[in-house]
């Protein structure tokens, strides 16, 4: 069991990986905002899987704030390039 | 006791699997795809559907063993409803974010003062004739 979660754990990590090269790479800021809410939520997961493998309950309470956060971020960034 | 926790465990990395499949598959969607549009599709569903399952095969784990690994920890109840709680967060910032990611962007930032008169070969972007799924199936 602890080795299915070491290798969920790793996937989840090159998916964030992945996304954080598309985040420099995007032609423009909604690519990269995209990329950064598959960051919050692949790194939800990352952060959930992480939580039970290392037995560490903080983890989930993270995982809970950065998918909140994420949506923020999102917001904020829309409906500043959309005002002006 | 000892096979309910075997068959759940069994069930818990199926599940699992299941999400590492669909969060690789929004990925690489992210990764691949042509325009925001598509990106947003890739992203929004099949990232979603993979925390979905990661969480339940989570879930399963934390019913098996009642918290940890080595089933150490307090027990299961609030792991299970911080993971659901978690998915539901995600449900609901992910139908946000691509709402206000997918609508109808001004083209530039400093576009405003520009009249709306110029349409056709404006900066905007640019509309792919053919949307998504490549036919390449059988051809009738």
């Amino acid at each position: 069991m602890e080795i299915a979660l070491h290798a969920v754990a790793t996937v989840l990590l090159l998916c964030v990986l992945a996304g954080l090269w598309r985040a420099a790479r995007g032609p423009s800021t909604r690519d990269r905002v995209t990329a950064f809410a598959l960051l919050g939520t692949t790194g939800a997961a990352l952060l959930v899987v992480l939580a039970t493998l290392t037995q560490t309950a903080a983890l989930r309470d993270a995982a809970l704030v950065l998918v909140a956060l994420a949506t923020v971020v999102v917001v904020v960034v829309t409906r500043g390039t959309a005002e002006r | 006791m000892t096979a309910v926790v075997a068959v759940a465990d069994v069930l818990a990395v199926l599940l699992l699997a299941a999400g590492c499949f669909f969060v690789v598959a929004g990925t690489l969607g992210l990764l691949r795809f042509a325009d925001l549009p598509t990106r947003l599709h890739g992203v929004a569903k099949a990232d979603n559907l993979g925390l979905g399952f990661i969480t339940a095969g989570l879930v399963v784990h934390a019913l098996a063993h009642g918290g940890g690994i080595a089933g150490g920890g307090g027990g299961a109840g609030g792991i299970v409803a911080k993971l659901v709680l978690v998915w539901l967060f995600a449900l609901l910032g992910t139908a946000a974010n691509s709402h206000l990611l997918a609508a109808p962007a001004r083209p530039e930032p400093g576009a405003e003062e520009k009249p709306e008169r110029e349409p056709g070969p404006g900066p905007g972007p640019e509309t792919t004739p053919e949307p998504e799924a490549p036919a390449t199936r059988e051809a009738p």
